[in-house]
């Protein structure tokens, strides 16, 4: 849709980072209890990018207490706050489905070392050892 | 006749460009229709002395002088214009306004006023009951044969021994002007000439479509400016 881009370009942000399926991302959400507003971050794998421009969005999924959740953002929204790139994920498809039939061991992405991406995951070098640690808690309590 | 009691509406004219998305103040999405109205122009007033009825014509969106007829392209010369593609009157009280020669932009419309959108909707050829008219059509299964999509029975037997004239049925469906009531304008752009409509507008993108005052809200033009 050539034709509106410069209409969308007010509410497309650059401030997003670039990630793909596979990768393990922080969502910073902005939450809003009646009059105050607050930080809530979910943190899990991308499944999926769908969509382009304005209207794209991305799904998350994390293990919360056993359970799979998953959540759906817009890639543009407001509500979020910043997305952190936690670690890339080799993975060789672009939707990842078949996570949801998947658990513990089963169900972990090898994180992709060297080629693209590799400077990215050197600079968030702190969050990686974290995530590593997450993931591994997350296996055992599954 | 009735009489149609004289109210301060205003109208531009425009070309529907298509649909996109936006943020409201909530985070949440707001569907948007685009309508560029670039530069209107005033071609004639109505009055009451010359006429018999007050309102304002404007003419919208260019053309090769070539193809527009002796008697338009008169009406274009009284007016000293160059001729545009689409000429339409909008009724208003208040014509004191407009001047002969004048260009409005977008900025006749502020964020938050309520139009009414009129065009002319896609055209969906020759189409059935169920799809012209939303009728439910018939069973999947239980013995049905051939006949799913069709509209049942159009009325009783011998009595009245004909079928009721306005019967709902199948034919040409869509290629019809529509009027969308009480859509509110998100935001304007003037620099660009831009409507920013928040829903849906009859139409295809490319199509002509007229934006109004909306009719049953008067008094959201106060409200909002």
């Amino acid at each position: 849709m050539q034709p509106l881009d410069a209409v969308d370009a007010a509410s497309v942000r650059d401030d997003i980072p670039s990630f793909r399926p596979g990768d393990t991302v922080r969502v910073h959400v902005r939450v809003i209890e009646g009059t105050r507003s607050r930080i809530q971050v979910f943190q899990g794998v991308v499944t999926r990018r769908q969509g382009a421009g304005i209207r794209e969005s991305f799904t998350v999924r994390k293990i919360s207490f056993g359970t799979g959740v998953e959540r759906t953002f817009p890639v543009h929204s407001p509500i979020l706050e910043r997305i952190e790139l936690v670690t890339h994920g080799d993975v060789r498809r672009a939707k990842l489905y078949y996570l949801r039939g998947l658990r513990g061991k089963a169900a972990k992405i090898r994180e992709r070392r060297g080629g693209r991406g590799s400077a990215a995951a050197a600079a968030v070098g702190a969050g990686s050892g974290d995530a590593a640690v997450v993931a591994e808690g997350d296996a055992e309590a599954s | 006749m009735k009489r149609v009691e004289p109210v301060s509406r205003r109208g531009l004219l425009g070309e529907k460009v298509g649909m996109t998305q936006a943020w409201g103040e909530d985070g949440r999405i707001v569907p948007l229709t685009v309508v560029a109205v670039g530069a209107n122009v005033v071609t004639a007033l109505r009055t009451p002395q010359a006429d018999g009825y007050t309102a304002v014509q404007l003419a919208f969106g260019a053309i090769d002088p070539r193809r527009v007829t002796r008697p338009v392209s008169g009406q274009f010369r009284k007016a000293d214009i160059t001729p545009r593609r689409h000429i339409v009157e909008i009724r208003t009280a208040d014509i004191g306004e407009y001047t002969v020669g004048q260009a409005l932009g977008a900025d006749v419309f502020a964020p938050g006023d309520f139009v009414d959108v009129t065009g002319v909707t896609k055209g969906k050829g020759f189409a059935g009951a169920m799809k012209r008219h939303g009728f439910g059509g018939l069973r999947a299964t239980h013995g049905v044969d051939r006949k799913h999509r069709s509209p049942g029975s159009v009325g009783a037997g011998t009595t009245p021994g004909r079928v009721f004239r306005g019967t709902r049925m199948a034919g040409r469906m869509g290629n019809a002007t529509q009027t969308t009531q009480n859509l509110r304008i998100h935001a304007i752009d003037v620099d660009r000439g831009l409507l920013l409509i928040r829903g849906a507008v009859p139409g295809a993108a490319g199509g002509l479509v007229i934006v109004r005052s909306a009719s049953k809200r008067p008094a959201a033009r106060t409200g909002a400016a």
